[in-house]
């Protein structure tokens, strides 16, 4: 399985401290030469390190505004969490804003998001679907599940993201009414999410992605700002209600769902958590799980801006305050669905989800077992003290560096200087021996 | 070339209990066993390991790794039961209520275990103690 990713070093910033290593969760960092280095297959782009590194030595590759320009009509589509970046009581004061930028049209993908609910709700009704269902709107649990939770691929909604509907139907939308050919279109997607970008490149569960561009929140956020207070009257032009903007948190796509068992759950060592319980064949009474990355939901993505907390919390307000337009709304939800005539079929993935084998220690179960022996007798000897002095993030990655080649026992100090001692003693004793021809006895 | 893990079990520790089974599931992962293959395990060797955890004195689990199967063994040391057939009725259960306010003990444990294995083998003695033999074939 190719899996590109899209988070990077600035090896200027990398001051080696180990910092990253410990909290990735697929353990893909190792510190070599004094510089963190990604292990690229092992990546699921969660971010988690972009977070944890007190010299902001990481960060996402995603594109500029600049290339919105390649294409003759372009469309922004911000994410909900978009939305919480902002003090602003209007929602149609931040699309404006975008098509200041020099969008021609935005189409938000909390609409896209009612939209992926309402097949998800047909999916949850039908028989063959394998409970509890997983959620598959983060990217980087989905990548989290093929290469840790090999066996929990078939729990995965094979349903289309939020951010995949909103391009297909923006696309079709302006095609149909503009007659622009599509390839001409450029569909930006306004990102929280460093994943996101992963995923365009290399979608999941399709073949390609209807996305061209991911742009961070962070790279428009001074934009945008500076162009609100510009702006004096605005359009009408959101469309989205309380539920879809909700799936900007945590529990906000269960929410709108309108089932009680779910579980919802943030943070990748979190999600990975539930996941192991689900493995158990425990949460058996639950029919839905929601399993976000980063910790709040997208709203703490890694390319958000605005504290996590206080994003929430505007997305909560901004959810409420639609709540007597809810109806209309969710009329348009539907409309958009009979204008295109989209059915359940429509969204479901393309192609089954593979597994990711990196964590194996060899395609053949023999040699793995026999490669399993070796990592424990190395790890009996190696301290079990997790420093991450090393470069690996614990003993037990030591160990199995060393049994795929990829490291030395001399890595661990302890071992080092346990050599050294032994070696000095040597030198000690050596050093007290004559040569022969000095040697004497003399009683 | 065969792989022993075998761990050992504490009575009514909640805290612990699951340890050994993600152990287990670890490493067949790094073994590169078949996601269908790992579940199975992965669910058998879960609810032996909570059985000894909530009605046993205390015990071990052990999974052998073949090949071409996967044999986990539950063995406890007490109080053993005292109608087997009983014990394997879905939905039958000896737990306390307490347990099963935790969501333990539904009485879906031994019925799971059967039904996830291709050879299931209970030897139970009053007073004694139970053993389970599980046999999940490699395919
Ligand atoms: S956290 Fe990782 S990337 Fe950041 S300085 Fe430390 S080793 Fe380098
Ligand atoms: S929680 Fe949202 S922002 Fe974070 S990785 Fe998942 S999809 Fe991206």
């Amino acid at each position: 399985m190719k899996n590109l990713h899209s988070i990077m070093l600035d090896k200027e910033k990398c001051k080696g401290c180990t910092n990253c290593i410990k909290r990735c969760p697929t353990e893909a960092i190792r510190v070599r030469n004094s510089k963190a280095r990604i292990i690229d297959q092992r990546c699921i782009d969660c971010g988690e390190c972009i977070r944890t590194c007190p010299y902001h030595a990481k960060y996402a590759i995603t594109d500029s505004l600049e290339e919105i320009n390649k294409f003759q009509y372009k469309i922004a589509l911000p994410a909900p969490s978009f939305y919480a970046q902002f003090e602003v009581d209007d929602v149609n004061k931040l699309l404006y804003a975008l098509l200041e930028l020099g969008f021609d049209d935005v189409f938000e993908v909390a609409k896209a998001a009612e939209i992926v609910t309402y097949f998800t709700k047909q999916f949850i009704l039908s028989e063959k679907n394998k409970k509890p269902i997983i959620s598959s709107a983060c990217p980087a649990v989905v990548r989290l599940i093929q290469t840790k939770f090999p066996d929990l691929i078939e729990n995965i909604l094979p349903i289309a993201s939020p951010m995949e509907v909103a391009a297909y139907i923006a696309k079709k939308k302006i095609q149909r009414e503009k007659g622009i050919e599509e390839d001409k279109i450029g569909a930006f997607f306004i990102s929280p999410c460093a994943a996101k970008m992963t995923y365009v490149n290399s979608p999941l569960g399709f073949e390609r992605s209807y996305v061209d561009g991911v742009i961070a929140i962070k790279d428009v956020y001074g934009l945008v700002r500076s162009k609100l207070r510009e702006i004096k009257d605005i359009k009408p032009l959101s469309i989205a209600s309380g539920k879809g903007i909700g799936w900007a948190a945590s529990g906000g796509e269960s929410l709108a769902l309108e089932i009680e068992e779910y579980v919802n759950v943030d943070g990748i060592h979190n999600v990975a958590k539930v996941l192991e319980e689900i493995e158990n064949g425990r949460l058996k009474d639950i029919v839905y799980f929601e399993g976000l990355a980063c910790s709040g939901g997208c709203v703490g993505g890694p390319l958000a801006v605005e504290n996590p907390y206080v994003a929430k919390n505007r997305i909560k307000r901004l959810s409420s305050k639609l709540k007597d337009k809810e109806e209309s709304l969710s009329a348009w939800t539907e409309e958009i669905i009979n204008s295109f005539s989209l059915k359940l079929e429509d969204v479901l993935f393309e192609k089954e989800l593979e597994t990711n084998p990196v964590l194996e220690l060899d395609s053949d179960i023999e040699r793995a077992m026999e490669k399993f022996e070796k990592v424990n007798n190395i790890l009996s000897m190696l301290p079990g003290l997790d420093c991450g002095a090393c470069g690996s993030p614990t003993c037990k990655t030591l160990a199995e560096d060393i049994v795929r080649g990829f490291a030395n026992d001399t890595d661990c100090i302890f071992i080092l200087r346990e050599n050294i001692k032994e070696l000095a003693n040597k030198m000690v004793e050596l050093s007290n021996k004559l040569p022969p021809s000095l040697e004497r006895n003399d009683e | 070339m065969l792989l022993e893990l075998e761990f050992e079990i504490e009575p009514g520790n909640f805290i612990l209990a699951g340890e050994a089974s993600s152990k287990i599931k670890e490493t067949l992962k790094k073994l590169g066993v078949k996601p269908e293959i790992l579940k199975k395990v992965a669910i058998v060797s879960y609810e032996a390991e909570m059985n000894i955890v909530i009605h046993s004195v205390g015990g071990i689990l052990k999974a052998i790794i073949s090949k071409d199967k996967i044999e986990v063994i539950a063995q406890d040391n007490g109080p053993g039961i005292e109608d087997i057939e009983l014990a394997m009725k879905e939905g039958y259960s000896t737990a306390p209520e307490e347990i099963r306010n935790l969501g333990f003990g539904a009485g879906m444990g031994l019925p799971n275990m059967k039904k996830y294995s291709d050879y299931f083998e209970i030897d139970s003695q009053k007073g004694k103690g139970t053993r389970v033999y599980m046999i999940i074939y490699n395919k």
